[in-house]
C-alpha cells in the first residue's frame, strides 16, 4: 500500500510544483544571460569567446551536483528503501550525463582559440570525462539487468562505489595533471574572477540547477507512470 | 578461517588446473606487447619512452579480461549459493576469492610484466621499482575487479560493461603507477606510499562492495 | 524443532507466484510439494533456504540456533551441482566438509556409493554421478533442515534407493526435509502442500 501511497502524494505535489519552478528557470535564465552575454566585458586575452565559459563552468557544476544527487537517493534507498529513491536516482543519471557532455563539449569549443587544438587533456577536462564514463556505467547497469529490482540494487552499489571514487579519481588526476604540465588555463578560483563576471555565472549555475529540478521531476513523473503501467499489464496477464 | 582457507586453497587448485588462468593471461599480455611495436613502430626510443605506460596498460587489460572468473563459474554451478547460504560472512569469501584471483593472476602477471619490458627496450634501472609499483597496485587491481565482477555476475554482455565500470575506477592506481616509475626521484617514494593507501582502502571497501552486489543477484 | 511457514507469498518481478501458504513441520516430518511448473516450487524453497525475502507473510524456525536464520541451518539441493569439474570427487568434498563445517567424508561417499569413484575428476562422472556427489553434502555435513529441489531428477532405481534410505535416516535422528518433487520419493510423506490451483 505505501508504494502506492507515497508516489501518488509526490505526483500531485510535482504537478503543481512545475510550473513555478519553470518560471523560475526561465527568469533566471534572462537574467543570468543578461548578465554573460550583454553587461559582461570581453576578456582581454581571450576575447569574445570567454563568454563559452558561461556554458561550460555550471554544467560542469551540475554534472557533479547531479551525480551526488544521484548517489544520495541510492543511499536512502539502501537505508530507507524508499521506494521513490531509485527512481530518483535511475532519472537523475541521464540528465546528469547530458550535462557532463555539455561540460566536455564546449570545454573542447574553448579549447581551440585557448590552445590551438579542439582537445587538450587538461586536468579538469580529464576528470569530467572520467565522470562522464561512470555516468554512462551507471546508466548501461539500468540498461543491462532486466528485472527491475535487481537492476535497482545493483544500480545504488554502482552509484556508491564510483560516489567514493570520484575524490580519489579527481586527485589523482590532478597529480598527474602537474607532473607532466602545470598550472591548467581553465582555473576557475572564485577569488581572482571580477564581480561582473562572476554574477552572471551564480545565476546561471542556479538557472542550471532549477532546469535539472524540473527536468528531473518530468522524468520521475513519466518514470513513475512506466511502472504504473508495467504492473497493470502484469496484473492483467496474471487473470488471464 | 579454516574455511576461508579452504576456499582460498580450492580457488588456487582451479585456477591452476583449469585453462584461463594465469597462462591465458600472460599469453594476453604477450599478444598486445607484440600488437604495440607493430601499431607504434620499431623505433628503440619511442618504445623506449612509451614501455611504462604500456606495460601498466596492458597489466590493468589483463586482470580486467580475468575478473569474471573470480565469481562467475561458481555462479553457474550453484556453489555460490551455498556460500551465501553458509553461515560465513559473505564479505570475507568475497575478500578470500579477489585475493585468490590476486595470487592466481595479478600477481605472476605484476612481477612477469617488468621484465616482458625488456621486449620495448625498458630501461634496466626502471624494472626494480616498476615491479614494486606493480606489485602492490595489482592487488588494488584484483580487489576492484573483484566488485565488478560481483556487478556484471548474471549478464550476458558482462564482459564489456565490467570494463566500463571497473576501468575509471582504475585511474588512480595508473597515475601513482606511472609516477612511481617515471616520476622524478623525489615523488617516487609518496606514489608508492598513496598506492599502498589505496591498495588498503580497496582490500576495506571492495569486499562490501561485492558482497552487497553478490547479495542482489542471489537473494 | 519446528520450521512453519505463516501466510506466506512470494512475487518475482511484480507477478505474485503463490501466496498464503501455511504450514508447520516438526522433528522428523517430511513436506513433499508438489504443483505444476511455475507454481512456485522453486521459490518456496528458496524462501526457506533464506534465498529471498516473502512478499508476506513469514517463516519462522523454533528450537534451532536462535543466532542463524532456517538457510544457515539447512542444506539446499539445487537443480546445479555445486561441484567442479576439475577437482576430484573427494577433493569437491574435502572443499564442501571444511567450508560448512563438515564431517566424516568416507561415511558420504559411501551413503552415496561413489567410495570407489574417489579419485576421479567430477568431469569424468555422468549426470546422474555428479547428482549423487550433490546428494553427498547431506551425509557430509550435518544439517538439521534438509530443502531438496527434485533430489531424485537423473537418478537410476538404486540410486534413487539410496536416497531413499538417506532421508530416512535423516528423519529417524529428527531432521526435517522439505522436497519439491514430481515423481515419487518412495517414502511416505508427513505432510503435502500443493501450490498452484486445485490437485
Amino acid at each position: 500500500m505505501q508504494q502506492f501511497a507515497n508516489p501518488t502524494r509526490f505526483l500531485s505535489l510535482a504537478n503543481r510544483a512545475l510550473p513555478t519552478i519553470w518560471v523560475v528557470t526561465i527568469i533566471l535564465f534572462a537574467i543570468g544571460l543578461y548578465g554573460a552575454l550583454v553587461s559582461a566585458p570581453p576578456d582581454y586575452q581571450q576575447g569574445e569567446t570567454v563568454r563559452i565559459m558561461f556554458v561550460h563552468v555550471p554544467a560542469a557544476w551540475l554534472a557533479m551536483l547531479v551525480y551526488t544527487v544521484m548517489a544520495l537517493a541510492s543511499a536512502v534507498a539502501i537505508i530507507f528503501r524508499h521506494p521513490l529513491a531509485d527512481v530518483a536516482a535511475k532519472t537523475a543519471a541521464p540528465i546528469g550525463a547530458v550535462f557532463c557532455f555539455l561540460a566536455l563539449a564546449t570545454g573542447s569549443l574553448w579549447g581551440k582559440p585557448m590552445w590551438g587544438a579542439w582537445w587538450v587533456w587538461d586536468a579538469r577536462l580529464t576528470s569530467m570525462f572520467v565522470l562522464f564514463l561512470l555516468y554512462v556505467g551507471y546508466i548501461a547497469i539500468w540498461q543491462a539487468i532486466e528485472e527491475p529490482t535487481r537492476a535497482a540494487m545493483i544500480a545504488r552499489i554502482v552509484a556508491l562505489v564510483g560516489f567514493v571514487n570520484i575524490p580519489i579519481i579527481k586527485f589523482s588526476v590532478d597529480w598527474w595533471n602537474t607532473l607532466h604540465q602545470p598550472a591548467s588555463v581553465l582555473r576557475m578560483d572564485g577569488s581572482t574572477i571580477d564581480w561582473s563576471i562572476r554574477w552572471p555565472l551564480l545565476v546561471l549555475g542556479l538557472a542550471y540547477s532549477f532546469l535539472f529540478l524540473a527536468l528531473h521531476l518530468m522524468s520521475m513523473r513519466s518514470e513513475i507512470a512506466t511502472r504504473k503501467l508495467r504492473n497493470l499489464q502484469i496484473a492483467r496477464s496474471g487473470e488471464a | 578461517m579454516k574455511l576461508l582457507l579452504a576456499l582460498l586453497r580450492r580457488d588456487l587448485i582451479l585456477a591452476a588446473r583449469q585453462g584461463g588462468g594465469v597462462g591465458t593471461a600472460l599469453g594476453f599480455f604477450l599478444t598486445v606487447l607484440v600488437l604495440l611495436p607493430i601499431g607504434i613502430g620499431p623505433d628503440q626510443v619511442t618504445l623506449q619512452r612509451l614501455a611504462p605506460g604500456i606495460l601498466w596498460i596492458t597489466l590493468l587489460l589483463s586482470v580486467l579480461l580475468s575478473a569474471d572468473r573470480i565469481f562467475q563459474q561458481d555462479f553457474e554451478d550453484g556453489s555460490l549459493e551455498i556460500m551465501v547460504m553458509a553461515p560465513a560472512s559473505l564479505e570475507l569469501v568475497a575478500l578470500t576469492k579477489a585475493i585468490a584471483h590476486w595470487l592466481s593472476t595479478s600477481l605472476p602477471l605484476s612481477i612477469a610484466a617488468p621484465f616482458l619490458g625488456i621486449l620495448l627496450n625498458l630501461r634496466t634501472e626502471i624494472i626494480w621499482p616498476l615491479t614494486l609499483a606493480m606489485v602492490l597496485g595489482s592487488s588494488a587491481l584484483s580487489l576492484l575487479a573483484s566488485i565488478g565482477a560481483s556487478l556484471t555476475l548474471n549478464l550476458r554482455r558482462g564482459g564489456l560493461l565490467i570494463s566500463i565500470l571497473v576501468l575509471p575506477l582504475y585511474v588512480p592506481v595508473l597515475v601513482f603507477g606511472m609516477s612511481a616509475t617515471t616520476g622524478n626521484p623525489e615523488v617516487i617514494a609518496p606514489s608508492l606510499l598513496i598506492l599502498a593507501a589505496i591498495t588498503l582502502a580497496s582490500l576495506v571497501l571492495a569486499p562490501i562492495a561485492a558482497a552487497a552486489a553478490l547479495r542482489a543477484y542471489l537473494k | 524443532m519446528q520450521l512453519s511457514a505463516e501466510n506466506l507469498a512470494c512475487e518475482r518481478g511484480g507477478r505474485t507466484v503463490f501466496s498464503n501458504q501455511n504450514f508447520t513441520l516438526g522433528s522428523g516430518e517430511l513436506l513433499q510439494l508438489t504443483g505444476p511448473n511455475g507454481s512456485g516450487k522453486s521459490s518456496l524453497l528458496r524462501l526457506l533456504a533464506s534465498l529471498g525475502e516473502p512478499s508476506h507473510g513469514r517463516i519462522s524456525l523454533a528450537g534451532g540456533a536462535p543466532d542463524m536464520n532456517p538457510g544457515q541451518q539447512a542444506h539446499y539441493i539445487a537443480h546445479s551441482d555445486a561441484s567442479k569439474s576439475a577437482l576430484t570427487v573427494t577433493e569437491n568434498l574435502i572443499f564442501w566438509r571444511d567450508f560448512l563445517g563438515g564431517g566424516d567424508l568416507m561415511r558420504a561417499m559411501q551413503a552415496v556409493n561413489l567410495a570407489a569413484l574417489a579419485d576421479y575428476p567430477a568431469a569424468l562422472l555422468s549426470a546422474g554421478q555428479r547428482r549423487r556427489l550433490a546428494l553427498a553434502r547431506l551425509a557430509l555435513v550435518p544439517r538439521a533442515i534438509w530443502l531438496l529441489d527434485e533430489p531424485s531428477v537423473g537418478l537410476d532405481e538404486s540410486a534413487q534407493k539410496l536416497l531413499a534410505a538417506l532421508m530416512n535416516g535423516h528423519l529417524r535422528e529428527g531432521g526435517l526435509i522439505v522436497a519439491a518433487t514430481h515423481v515419487p520419493l518412495g517414502l511416505n510423506p508427513d505432510k503435502n502442500l500443493h501450490l498452484g490451483g486445485t490437485p
